[in-house]
């Protein structure tokens, strides 16, 4: 299903505002280590913090194909903190669409929404992310509240947060023993430390210590039990997500090379006619639109109504190992100005190694797709 | 309180244009924007509009069916209430009809701001606001650079040589937006959906009732800009100052 007339508009205007607003400061945002509060309610105002939710919760819907082309316009910048810290909400809050009664959904959804509160999903724990089975955090009910003990790890956003959606144990062992909880504001127990990282500067990372933190009863998503099914729903989004940025920034540094390479002299020539460059040139291309193809082909298949948890899972390895390939490769083709911060592709290189990881890392997504295909 | 504002598309100023063959139109495939002083125009009276409850919005466009796009998708997605086609063919329109076109509609809709871009990038004439307020004979405050409205009258205060010029106009009043008055706020998606279920007429120039319908500027012809010539490179900085002060003229 191709974008309708509305959404290309829509998608101008994005690119539009990206150029205006975003584009000239996210260097200076990633030197100072944080971009403005306030960009969250210009985006909300662009529209693009409400693409993907439902417009029974202030939403405006929007396809996979949708999420991805816009994903393409946030990704210009060559920004993955930008897109990791403004769109923390995209994973934060569709447990709540997805569990939350609604009541739940009206009190909460709106202003993460409109811009005004900051969203973050907390599920990894200093000793694990991917086995989200067996995470420790545990929350207590105690008559009206739920007592929260635990630490999380790398929580995107987590050090500006308004509204947290925690994973805890309220039950036994294993996945039927995970619950999520809402955490909102500051309350007492809960202390938050920020971690430093090789990229994503301009998006905050932090360790979310709770300890006897008190959340309202009714600050529980979905029933007793049923959290890690909330956070499932969670996955093929976040990493059809993932996969449409490392392709966004292949491409952004891929450009970035070729304007390089037609300018640059060397010994007379420039390094766009030199076979050896050409070739790399090529070869990156050529990768790229195969990560292009098969993404725009998984994002249709969800469209359609299917849940191609195998090839999500063989995408994002495929795109990510593409943006490994295509980043490394444009460093060494820029040369020392590569190395020199405050260009799109030194960037990009710093903050490719994360998308590998973060939202599956391949191993996990590479034996996923083995089991799904039922080898 | 009702303000009538101006949609009108432009070519894009970043696309390449060819000249059509007969020498007095552009052709082939051009990309069009909203005119960026109509965004200032929209924006102004959508902040004018937020400001005063109760406040009627409508934006105009003259030309064909891809004008209407840029009246629902410039104007109406952004928040302006309702929408007015005049069908007409850009090509074959000028200044002093389109002001009276406008004069037209101002008489149907009965605005108390009509508030257009300063001059459309295209043309760059920057003709059509002054004309209308002429032809109405209301007043007129041109590129504002700051629009206040208390009452029956707006404080407009303008950008003129050296400095700037603040004015009380009496409503109605025709104002022609700089680019300086604000930062036009972008359509978002949702906009853009409602805008279709928006009020849109369209109407034709004969619906107008206009006394003179004849246009008064012809284009004789068009040309591109001459290519930029090769640069010099001087020996010394005593070269280059001679050639400053004896061929540029610069010092």
């Amino acid at each position: 299903m191709p974008l309708s007339q509305d959404e290309i508009a829509f998608l101008a205007n994005v690119r539009r505002w990206v150029e205006r607003d975003v584009a000239p400061n996210v260097t200076a945002w990633d030197e100072a280590g944080a971009f403005p509060r306030a960009l969250y309610m210009k985006a909300a105002d662009v529209g693009v913090l409400a693409v993907g939710f439902p417009e029974s919760v202030g939403g405006v819907g929007g396809s996979a194909r949708l999420r991805v082309a816009l994903q393409r316009e946030i990704c210009r910048p060559g920004s993955g903190g930008l897109l990791a810290g403004l769109f923390s909400h995209g994973i934060a809050a569709p447990p709540i669409v997805a569990l939350g009664s609604q009541e739940q959904q009206s009190r909460l959804l709106p202003g993460i929404l409109s811009g005004d509160k900051i969203a973050a999903l907390a599920v990894t724990e200093p000793s694990g992310g991917s086995d989200v089975a067996n995470l420790r955090t545990t929350a207590v009910r105690d008559g009206n509240i739920f007592r929260v003990n635990g630490q999380k790890a790398f929580i995107t956003s987590g050090m500006r947060a308004d509204v947290l959606t925690v994973a805890v144990r309220t039950g036994g062992p294993g996945a039927s023993g995970v619950s999520i909880l809402i955490v909102e504001g500051n309350p007492k127990g809960l202390t938050r430390a920020p971690m430093q990282k090789m990229g994503w500067w301009c998006s905050d990372t932090a360790i979310l210590t709770f300890e006897d933190v008190e959340v309202p009863a009714e600050n529980l998503i979905g029933e007793l039990g049923f959290g890690f099914l909330g956070l499932m729903q969670n996955f093929n989004g976040e990493r059809l997500g993932l996969a449409a940025a490392a392709w966004a920034f292949s491409e952004e540094c891929l450009a970035e090379a070729v304007d390089w390479a037609q300018a640059r002299e060397t010994f007379g020539k420039t390094l766009i006619s030199r076979q050896v460059v050409r070739h790399q040139l090529v070869e990156m291309k050529m990768r790229i639109e195969a990560v292009r193809a098969l993404l725009y082909e998984v994002a249709e298949r969800m469209d359609m109504g299917e849940e191609p948890v195998a090839d999500v899972c063989m995408l994002k390895n495929l795109a990510t190992e593409t943006l490994e390939f295509v980043a490394g490769k444009c460093v060494q083709i820029l040369g020392g100005s590569g190395y020199i911060r405050g260009g799109k592709t030194e960037r990009i290189f710093r903050e490719s190694k994360v998308l590998s990881i973060g939202g599956g890392a391949s191993e996990i997504l590479t034996d996923l797709a083995a089991r799904q295909l039922g080898w | 309180m009702k303000i009538l504002v101006s949609a009108k598309r432009v070519s894009d100023p970043n696309a390449k244009l060819a000249i059509a063959k007969d020498g007095k139109w552009i052709e082939g495939d051009v990309e069009y924007i909203l005119n960026p002083f109509c965004e200032n125009a929209i924006e102004c009276a959508l902040q004018i509009a937020e400001a005063n409850e109760g406040t009627e919005t409508v934006a105009i466009g003259i030309g064909d069916d891809e004008t209407a796009r840029f009246i629902r998708q410039g104007a109406l997605a952004r928040g302006i209430d309702r929408g007015i086609l005049v069908s007409a063919e850009e090509a074959s329109i000028d200044s002093d009809l389109i002001a009276r076109i406008y004069q037209g509609v101002v008489h149907r809709e009965k605005p108390d701001i009509v508030l257009l871009g300063k001059q459309a990038i295209d043309g760059d004439s920057n003709q059509v606001g002054q004309l209308l307020a002429e032809y109405l004979g209301w007043p007129q405050a041109t590129f504002a650079s700051k629009v206040e409205v208390s009452g029956n009258k707006a404080i407009v205060t303008r950008e003129v040589d050296g400095g700037l010029e603040t004015l009380e106009v009496s409503l109605p009043c025709v104002i022609t937006a700089d680019l300086r008055l604000n930062e036009p706020r972008f359509a978002s998606l949702a906009g853009i959906m409602k805008a279709k279920k928006k009020p849109f007429d369209e109407l034709e120039i004969d619906d107008l009732d206009l006394e003179d319908t004849d246009t008064k500027v012809q284009i004789v012809g068009l040309s591109t800009p001459s290519g930029r010539k090769a640069g010099v490179i001087v020996k010394d900085v005593t070269e280059l100052v001679q050639k400053l002060r004896s061929e540029a003229r610069a010092i």
